[in-house]
């Protein structure tokens, strides 16, 4: 049988784990140099931090995920720098292209996706500006490459790790000069206080603002970033304060995030098909507890199928193995099938809970002046939807055609949440009735043949 | 029970500018289209407005709807980003030569005017043409236009002027019931004595419930489009022989297409092909090997209709009178289009059009099988 | 602006960036050692609003891609920078 199981971050390794114990030698497929995954990501060979300096207190998870990968990686066809930029699911071939150009065509029986995720972002005037970067390519900065986006960057966004990648600044040497929070502390402490599972968390969430404070760091909670102003790079946010008074504080650099999207366009282009989830405020592609989609032989774990966080990624990657091995016939683990199940079953109550605590705010998106670059691949305002939606974009793939919003290099992965919201506000329809942009291939851009 | 004058089965580039045309006659016009307006043909083609390279017998319909294009701003108020750049088509070969100079003189008889490009013109005129490029044609009144955005202005302006665009209408039954035509629809039961079959590759299926069968083929073009480059490219591309069409649009980004995408569920759902896609890739770079390691960010496909001689299938029933057919245009039908709408309009108010239409008739196949043998192209 | 703070006793590298020397750290993506030397950018957008410097540096927003002699256009986020490279910014 020919397994198939593409990335190698927390999920990944811990399907490939579970694969290889059963004797199954899969094609391995991750898309970066090397595995880890966004979050638990190794800085490249010469850097000589230890995992403790780098991941802090998920030193001990970083630690043996890498030792997991590093012991798979023989017992697998291990492919890295290679991009699945298509999947043919009536001929089950994956279409792939290594970073050295060559291209490839990969068979399989069966597929495991652990495609990962990316931050979810609110675009305000000026957040394509040098200097400004997602909340997670903040971290990649620091984690990866040991550099700061800034010497006193800013941070706005809402979720757990605002606060975490503004201490970990801090921690390093940089003067985080605000950190904005869009959701106000009532919400973070009544969706804690409701459910005993988010405790930790919120409690973590506290000890951090409470360091960054300690360490001179403003933390402004229910406050709405304005614009990012600058010229040529990012100089101040102005933003304002739950009282509505406006503020600018000058900085170096924008961090921003509001939680985190699934990268699932190799699950659209699988044929898996997808449903709104309200909880997560995300379209997610369908499949079961154990990892199972309505397509015969995909599978899907992690962030990917759903942002449950690198902990349930390692789970559901196990899981989603185990579900693929007694698909097919094969023996699989049952005490560790049963705990998993138990496991993920009370992380997905967590999961509830951290939702409700950090929203995406949905009304600033909604809200948005017309004169905002919207899509910054296509330089489409959120004007040019708004006008779209007048003549006849009544869901966002027709939104597209007319717009070109989401047409552009990123395919609208970056523009895609937020263009949603203004189009449901224009249209005046509830956000799952407007839809979600199609994944189409190639997932990311490949190059035409020949040397330029 | 709704009733109308006309009823037309499809919202593609046809059906919307015969609803556009009719309804400014002052005729009842419902359109029953089943996705939204544009959706396949018209709305994921090239987007080439092309006359060059018609068989003579489509000629005069797409004289008849190039005039149209260039009023397109006064008919629905949009240019639908029509580009009148040109289409050159290119010769690879002394025999592609040979055929573009025979169709030059057939074209002239027509009043179109072209120019040849030599063998040398064509290397000082465009020196980013590679090695296997011998010579060109090229149309200057031809162009492009933006396929995205012309079904839904035709709707949007047929709208306007009275017409009713019901979207999310897939037609479930259809017949005459000796008085006048009888559509279902999402439910609903729509009556007219007009009935425009506009359905595109599902039109053979409604052809059909008329006994007309046709031998129609989906037919999913494949197409792609790179990161927006330098602009350099004026013409839109073809060469002789098909297989590769090309263009440049202001913004910067090539459009390219060529080969065959998939599709299934009845060719409601399309994708592109790797394989039509890499082919495409490669060509694009032999003939235009600036375009080496241009990045290539989205591949669509999409659903047309396509029938063996090539033409579609365009004029009124041969079985039931106050049925006009207007589908199958065989991937050329987005040039087509607003010309195709008038000429429908036309049928059913004047009784007859100024273009010739025998060679569309879709008597033809009933021909065809009588004799068992296919016509000639 | 872009500024080095942990790990960074690493052999340094030449490389050429529009024609100009840049100096780098082995194991310094692209896109690290561009914006540490100060270049500011990776792109310039082509529809007129501004210069980019990539935005999630994880190989997901497609908006950090530069030009490298004989081997293309790449992004500076997930390719690393070697001793010699040239790299045009568009």
């Amino acid at each position: 049988m020919r397994v198939v199981v593409v990335g190698a971050g927390p999920a990944g390794v811990r399907a490939v784990e579970q694969l290889v114990r059963s004797g199954i030698e899969p094609v391995w497929i991750e898309e970066a140099p090397d595995g880890g995954g966004r979050i638990y990501q190794r800085p490249p060979a010469g850097f000589r931090r230890n995992h403790r300096a780098i991941y802090g207190a998920d030193a001990k998870r970083a630690r043996a995920l890498h030792a997991a990968l590093e012991a798979l990686k023989p017992r697998a066809d291990w492919r890295p720098d290679t991009l699945v930029w298509n999947i043919r699911p009536r001929e089950r071939l994956l279409d792939t292209q290594t970073a050295g150009r060559r291209r490839a065509t990969v068979e399989y029986d069966a597929l495991i996706l652990c495609t990962g995720a990316m931050d979810r972002i609110l675009p305000i005037p000026g957040w394509t500006l040098p200097g400004v970067t997602t909340l997670g390519g903040a971290q990649i900065a620091l984690k990866a490459q040991g550099v700061g986006i800034g010497a006193r960057p800013v941070f706005i966004g809402t979720g757990p790790l605002l606060v975490l990648a503004a201490l970990q600044y801090a921690k390093a040497g940089a003067t985080p000069a605000l950190v904005l929070d869009t959701t106000a502390f009532a919400t973070k402490a009544m969706a804690s206080a409701g459910l005993l599972w988010n405790l930790p968390t919120f409690v973590r969430g506290l000890r951090y603002t409470a360091a960054l404070r300690l360490r001179g760091v403003p933390v402004v909670e229910d406050a709405t970033p304005i614009a990012i102003e600058g010229e040529g790079r990012a100089t101040a946010l102005r933003w304002r304060d739950a009282g509505w008074r406006e503020h600018v504080t000058p900085c170096d650099a924008v961090a921003m995030g509001w939680g985190l999207k699934p990268e699932a366009q190799l699950a659209d282009l699988a044929g898996v098909p997808f449903r709104f989830d309200e909880l997560g405020h995300n379209w997610i592609p369908e499949k079961d507890g154990a990892g199972r989609t309505p397509v015969p032989g995909v599978y899907l774990a992690g962030d990917g199928a759903g942002i449950g966080g690198a902990e349930v990624a390692e789970l559901a990657g196990a899981r989603a193995a185990l579900a693929l091995l007694e698909d097919h016939g094969l023996p699989s683990d049952m005490v560790l099938r049963a705990h998993l199940d138990g496991r993920l079953r009370t992380e997905a109550r967590f999961r509830a809970a951290l939702e409700r605590a950090f929203p995406y705010p949905a009304d600033l998106a909604r809200r948005m002046d017309d004169a905002t670059l919207l899509c910054r691949c296509e330089a489409i305002t959120a004007g040019d939807l708004r006008s779209a939606a007048r003549a006849g974009g009544s869901e966002v793939n027709r939104a597209k055609a007319l717009s070109r919003i989401g047409m552009g290099r990123c395919q609208g992965r970056v523009c895609g949440p937020p263009a949603a919201e203004v189009l449901s506000e224009a249209l005046g329809l509830p956000l799952e009735q407007v839809g979600r942009l199609r994944g189409q291939p190639p997932v990311k851009p490949i190059p035409l043949p020949g040397s330029a | 029970m709704r009733r109308a004058d006309v009823l037309i089965v499809g919202g593609g580039g046809a059906g919307c500018s015969a609803a556009l045309f009719l309804a400014r006659r002052g005729v009842r016009v419902i359109v029953l289209e089943r996705g939204l307006v544009g959706s396949q043909a018209t709305g994921v083609n090239y987007g080439g407005v092309r006359q060059q390279g018609r068989h003579p017998a489509g000629i005069p319909l797409a004289i008849k709807s190039r005039a149209l294009w260039s009023r397109l701003p006064e008919l629905i108020g949009t240019d639908a980003e029509f580009d009148p750049c040109g289409h050159l088509k290119l010769a690879r070969s002394e025999a592609d030569e040979a055929e573009l100079v025979r169709w030059n003189r057939i074209a002239a008889e027509y009043g179109l005017v072209t120019r040849m490009i030599g063998r040398n013109a064509i290397r000082d005129e465009h020196p980013y043409f590679g090695e296997a490029v011998v010579a060109g044609s090229l149309l200057a009144e031809d162009g492009a236009a933006n396929p995205r955005l012309l079904s839904p202005a035709l709707a949007r302006a047929a709208r306007e002027a009275g017409a009713e665009i019901r979207e999310h209408h897939s037609v479930t039954a259809a017949a005459h019931d000796g008085a006048e035509f009888v559509v279902q629809a999402n439910g609903t039961t729509f009556a007219a004595p007009w009935l425009l079959n506009c359905a595109g590759y599902w039109g053979g299926k409604l052809a059909e419930t008329f006994n007309e069968a046709v031998p129609i083929a989906p037919l999913h073009p494949n197409m792609l489009v790179t990161e927006p480059l330098p602009y350099f490219l004026r013409h839109s591309l073809g060469v002789v022989g098909g297989g590769l069409y090309l263009r440049q649009i202001a913004r910067g980004n090539v459009i390219f297409g060529g080969g065959r995408g998939s599709g299934e569920q009845e060719a409601t759902r399309t994708r592109p092909s790797a394989d039509a896609s890499l082919a495409s890739m490669e060509a694009a770079v032999a003939l235009i090997p600036r375009l080496a390691g241009a990045m290539v960010i989205r591949s669509w496909s999409g659903t047309d209709g396509t029938f063996a001689d090539g033409f579609p299938v365009l004029g009124p029933s041969r079985t039931t009178p106050g049925l006009i057919h207007a589908f199958g245009f065989c991937g050329e039908g987005f040039q087509l289009a607003p010309g195709v709408g008038q000429v429908l309009s036309e049928l059913v108010m004047d009784g007859r059009t100024d273009v010739p239409l025998e060679a569309f008739d879709i008597g033809r196949f009933a021909l065809q099988d009588a004799a068992g043998t296919a016509s000639p192209a | 602006m872009l500024t080095r703070l942990l790990d960074q006793d690493r052999p340094s590298l030449s490389f050429v960036v529009d024609g100009g020397a840049v100096s780098a750290k082995q194991g310094d993506t692209l896109l690290t050692a561009m914006l540490a030397a100060g270049l500011g950018h990776m792109r310039s957008s082509e529809f007129g609003d501004g210069e980019r410097a990539g935005f999630c540096w994880m190989g997901a927003c497609q908006d950090c891609w530069v030009f490298v002699e004989g081997r293309g256009t790449l992004r500076a986020c997930t390719t690393l920078v070697q001793p010699g490279m040239t790299v045009r910014r568009r």
